[in-house]
């Protein structure tokens, strides 16, 4: 007869995760994976608290901050801006939404070659890579949501003597803001995934430096830690966007009441 | 009281008496879309404080009408005169959900003390206590309440309303046809009503005035109070289905009403 404790636990979303860790760690420990293949997880743990307290860790997560924070903010902001242009005016559409479709078909990342030609191998070409990238799913959510705002809503507002200015402040903008924040939520992501891919460019501080240094010295408790970060700033950037949209969207009824 | 049908040979729908002033004037109105003639050389008056109910069938132009009068739809180069203080309720209550229901229906309004406004106007149509409510979690008849309450702070001339009360439940729309005519006898706006509802138009309105091919094919004036409109429902209802259903209305159809004197 199994115990309600153990059928908790077997039950529990966290007993498979754990499991993997303990049997991570005992093969470890045997010897049956080699440290320089992967590192135990309490040889991570342990070099993770050596990295926080040296400062090492702080200081290459806060380079690699700033380059996603000054990448995502060129980035966003041109998108948006390119967004009002071609979702408010028909000539801006014209004028717009072409190149910015081309511009869809290249993966950003192919880029990288041509980015290095133009911008060498210093900060710029790792911000702009970020910029670029992070500009087209707030363009493209932001461009239909302005586009898909409801026409019965504006025209009932026009029926009481709005500008356009107003129409544009207190109809069309306020109806595009869900796919707005959906478009930033897209650009967070993308943003940290070219992080990755941008800091391998000759980066003397950052965390693809630790991760591409580790790996000349194979250290993988490093690489692990490093990975590790990546995950915490995926899931910090989408709970930035959620704590966002909450207070936002509080107009919006929820469709699941816990 | 002279409940009579006038079939009208011109399509003119100038009220009996002469007209003082009339506060919605269209002089042989014509809108097409394409090749496609929607209003067909229409006249049109209404007086200040009254209340005109039209009929139609869908696609008879009623719509587009209505439009014209809110200044929806363009009437370029045409004799349209229509009050600057208009606003207009439509069928689905067309509020903006991310805004409180008080700043829905302060919505465009300038000056100081817009909250108090928006607050009186709410209270008048009992809802003083959903100020800050979220339009999404309102019911249909308290989202249609809220409408009115936006449409009535501007202190409108002519309200117009576009079949507001067509997707509310009978017991709601009883209710609010009683709180429509409180608010016109209170703010003693002039109100044209779109319907497709004969009861409705026949309980609520002055004057009904049935819209065909574009042209105001009858018009009906209904000099009855309107507590004691019930025995007149039947028959009226029947001439104006009539009407309605198409055929050539003739003088003959027309059936005597038993308030109707020396018809």
């Amino acid at each position: 007869m199994p115990t309600p404790l153990f059928t908790r636990i077997v039950h529990s979303r966290w007993s498979s995760p754990v499991a993997l860790l303990l049997a991570w760690e005992l093969a470890s420990r045997t010897g049956l994976i080699p440290e320089r293949t992967l590192a135990a997880p309490s040889a991570v743990i342990a070099t993770l608290w050596t990295m926080l307290v040296s400062g090492e860790l702080p200081q290459n997560l806060l380079v690699s901050f700033g380059r996603v924070g000054l990448g995502l903010a060129i980035g966003v902001a041109a998108g948006v801006v390119l967004a009002l242009v071609a979702g408010l005016s028909r000539q801006g559409e014209a004028a717009v939404d072409p190149i910015m479709q081309i511009k869809r078909t290249i993966p950003t990342l192919a880029l990288t070659p041509l980015f290095i030609v133009w911008f060498g191998i210093g900060e710029t070409p790792k911000v702009a890579l970020i910029a670029f990238a992070s500009m087209f799913p707030v363009y493209l959510n932001l461009y239909s949501g302005i586009r898909g705002v409801d026409v019965r809503l504006l025209e009932g507002a026009r029926s009481f003597g709005l500008s356009q200015a107003e129409l544009i402040w207190h109809v069309i903008l306020p109806g595009a803001l869900p796919a707005l924040l959906t478009g930033l939520r897209y650009s967070l992501s993308i943003a940290i995934l070219v992080l990755v891919v941008a800091e391998q460019i000759n980066a003397s501080a950052g965390l693809g430096y630790l991760i591409n240094n580790a790996r000349d010295f194979m250290r993988t408790d490093i690489i692990v830690v490093c990975l590790m970060v990546y995950a915490v700033l995926g899931l910090a950037a989408d709970a930035l966007v959620r704590t966002v949209e909450r207070r936002a969207l509080v107009w919006r009824p929820s469709l699941i009441k816990a | 009281m002279d409940a009579r049908l006038q079939f009208l040979d011109h399509a003119s729908a100038m009220p009996l008496a002469a007209p003082a002033d009339p506060i919605v004037r269209l002089s042989h109105f014509t809108r097409r879309f394409g090749d496609v003639t929607v209003i067909d050389g229409l006249d049109l008056a209404i007086q200040p404080g009254e209340f005109v109910a039209l009929l139609g069938r869908s696609g008879s132009g009623k719509t587009t009408l209505l439009r014209t009068l809110a200044g929806l739809d363009s009437a370029e180069g045409q004799d349209v005169a229509v009050p600057a203080a208009r606003a207009v309720v439509f069928q689905d209550a067309r509020l903006l959900p991310w805004k409180k229901v008080w700043r829905n229906v302060a919505l465009g309004l300038k000056g100081t003390g817009i909250r108090s406004r928006a607050q009186h106007a709410l209270k008048e149509v009992g809802l003083g206590h959903r100020l800050d409510a979220w339009p999404l979690t309102l019911s249909g008849g308290e989202a249609q309440r809220v409408a009115l309450a936006r449409a009535l702070v501007r202190e409108p001339q002519l309200l117009l309303l576009d079949e507001p009360f067509a997707a509310l439940d009978a017991l709601t729309r009883l209710r609010m046809h009683e709180l429509v005519l409180a608010l016109w006898r209170a703010h003693g706006c002039a109100v044209l009503m779109v319907t497709h509802d004969v009861d409705e138009a026949v309980a609520l309105a002055d004057r009904i005035l049935v819209l065909d091919g574009g042209r105001i094919a009858a018009q009906e004036r209904i000099t009855i109070p309107r507590g004691s409109r019930a025995e007149l429902t039947v028959p009226l209802k029947e001439k104006l289905l009539g009407i309605l259903g198409g055929g050539e209305p003739r003088g003959d159809q027309v059936i005597p009403f038993p308030y109707a004197v020396g018809a």
